[in-house]
C-alpha cells in the first residue's frame, strides 16, 4: 500500500484533510506508543514505528517520517533512539522526547535483562548452548543480507570512490581491528570531502 | 571504591564513547564491542559474544540492546542499566540539538551531504560486524552453510527474520552447527 494514501474508510466530516498532526500526543501516549512499537519490534524497530506513527497514530506524514529519520540517521548512535528523542520534543519539548526514548528503551531493557539473568544462570546447558549456536549463524546470515541490500544503491550508481571506502573501512576494523575512533576520525572528513567534491563537480 | 577501575565506570565511558561513533547504528558498533569486550577488557570470551550477539537480535527492541547484555555480564543489573544509557544518552542529546540547529537554518544541504557520505562507511562497519561475529559463530561447514541460506532468505524474501532465526535455533538444538 502506498503510504501516501487516504484510508477510504474515514468518512466523517470533522476530520481535517491537512496533513498536519492532530492533537499533539500528550506525554504518557508517547510513551505508551513508543514501548508498543519497541515491545513488538522483533528484528528491527523501524518498520513497527513507521507504522505506528504514520498510519496509526499519523501523528506525522511519510514525509516528515523520512525526514525526521534520515537526520537521525546521518548521526550517530541508534537511529531508532534518536528519532524517539527528536520525535518526541517536536510535540512536548524534553519532556516528550525522554518519554519516548523511555518508553523505546526502557520496557524492552527489562525483558534483556531478564534474558541475560537466564543466561547467566543456563548459559551452559548444552541444549542451550546449540540452539544458540544455531541463532547467531542465522543472525550472520541476516545481517549479512541487510549489507548487500544496503549496498545496492552503490552498485547501480556505480560509485568507485564509496565502494573503496567501504573496502578500506571493512579492512581497517574488519581484519586489522584497528579502533573505531582510529578509523573513523579520518575517514569521515575523506568521505565527506570526497561527496561533496562529486556533488559540486556534478552541478557545474 | 576505585572510580578508575571500577567495572561500571569502564562500561559507561566505553560505551558513552562508543555512542558518539557509532555511524550506522549499533550493529556498526559491533566490531569495536567485540575489540573492547573480548580482547581489551576480557568482560567476556569470544563463544559468549556470539550468544550474546544472538539473544540481542531475538530479542525485541532496538539492536542497540546488546548493550544491556554485555553490562549485565559484567555488572548485573546495575551494569546493564548503566552501559545501555552510556550508549543511548549521548546521541540522543545530540540529535535533539542538531535538529534544533537545523530546523532554525532551513534547507540546509548539509544533513544530506553528510549522510551520503556516512553509508559506505557504514556498510564497511556492518561487514566488519559481520565477519567479527562469524569468525565466533561459524565453526562448522554447516554453520556457514547455514549463514548463507539465512543471507539468500533474507535477501531475496520478504519473510519475517525473527523466522529465521528460530529456524536457525531449531537446526542448532538438533546439533547439526
Amino acid at each position: 500500500m502506498p503510504s501516501d494514501s487516504r484510508p477510504a474508510n474515514v468518512a466523517a466530516p470533522d476530520i481535517p484533510t491537512s496533513d498536519s498532526p492532530k492533537d499533539p500526543p500528550s506525554v504518557i501516549a508517547l510513551f505508551l506508543a513508543f514501548a508498543k512499537m519497541s515491545l513488538a519490534g522483533f528484528g528491527g524497530v523501524l518498520a513497527f514505528a513507521r507504522r505506528a506513527l504514520v498510519e496509526e497514530h499519523r501523528w506525522m506524514t511519510a514525509e516528515e517520517f523520512n525526514e525526521t529519520y534520515a537526520l537521525c540517521h546521518f548521526l550517530p548512535g541508534p537511529n531508532i533512539v534518536n528519532l524517539s528523542m527528536v520525535f518526541g520534543s517536536r510535540f512536548r519539548g524534553i519532556p516528550g522526547g525522554i518519554a519516548a526514548f523511555c518508553g523505546l528503551v526502557g520496557p524492552p531493557m527489562v525483558v534483556v535483562m531478564i534474558l541475560a539473568a537466564l543466561y547467566a544462570r543456563f548459559g551452559e546447558i548444552d541444549a542451550l548452548r546449540r540452539v544458540l549456536a544455531g541463532v547467531s549463524c542465522a543472525a550472520v546470515g541476516l545481517l549479512i543480507a541487510n549489507i548487500f541490500k544496503m549496498m545496492m544503491p552503490l552498485v547501480r550508481r556505480r560509485d568507485i570512490a564509496g565502494f573503496l571506502l567501504m573496502i578500506v573501512v571493512f579492512a581497517a576494523i574488519g581484519l586489522l581491528r584497528l579502533p573505531l575512533q582510529a578509523v573513523l576520525l579520518p575517514a569521515i572528513p575523506i568521505s565527506i570531502g570526497i561527496t561533496f567534491l562529486l556533488r559540486w563537480r556534478a552541478q557545474s | 571504591m576505585n572510580l578508575e577501575t571500577h567495572p561500571v565506570w569502564a562500561l559507561v565511558i566505553t560505551f558513552g564513547m562508543m555512542s558518539l561513533f557509532a555511524v550506522g547504528g549499533a550493529n556498526a558498533a559491533v566490531p569495536e564491542m567485540h575489540r573492547i569486550a573480548v580482547d581489551v577488557r576480557h568482560w567476556l570470551t569470544d563463544k559468549q559474544f556470539a550468544d550474546v550477539f544472538a539473544i540481542a537480535q531475538l530479542s525485541p527492541g532496538p539492536n542497540v540492546l546488546i548493550v544491556t547484555l554485555i553490562g549485565y555480564g559484567v555488572a548485573g543489573v546495575f551494569g546493564a542499566v548503566a552501559a545501555t544509557l552510556a550508549m543511548c544518552v549521548p546521541t540522543a542529546v545530540l540529535a535533539y540539538y542538531v535538529n534544533g540547529i537545523l530546523k532554525r537554518s532551513s534547507a540546509s544541504r548539509w544533513p544530506a551531504i553528510i549522510q551520503a557520505a556516512l553509508v559506505p562507511l557504514s556498510i564497511g562497519l556492518m561487514g566488519a560486524s559481520a565477519l567479527v561475529v562469524a569468525q565466533a559463530a561459524d565453526r562448522t561447514w554447516v554453520a556457514i552453510l547455514l549463514t548463507f541460506v539465512a543471507a539468500a532468505l533474507a535477501f531475496a524474501t520478504k519473510l519475517n527474520p525473527l523466522w529465521i532465526l528460530l529456524a536457525g535455533g531449531c537446526l542448532g538444538f538438533t546439533g547439526l552447527i
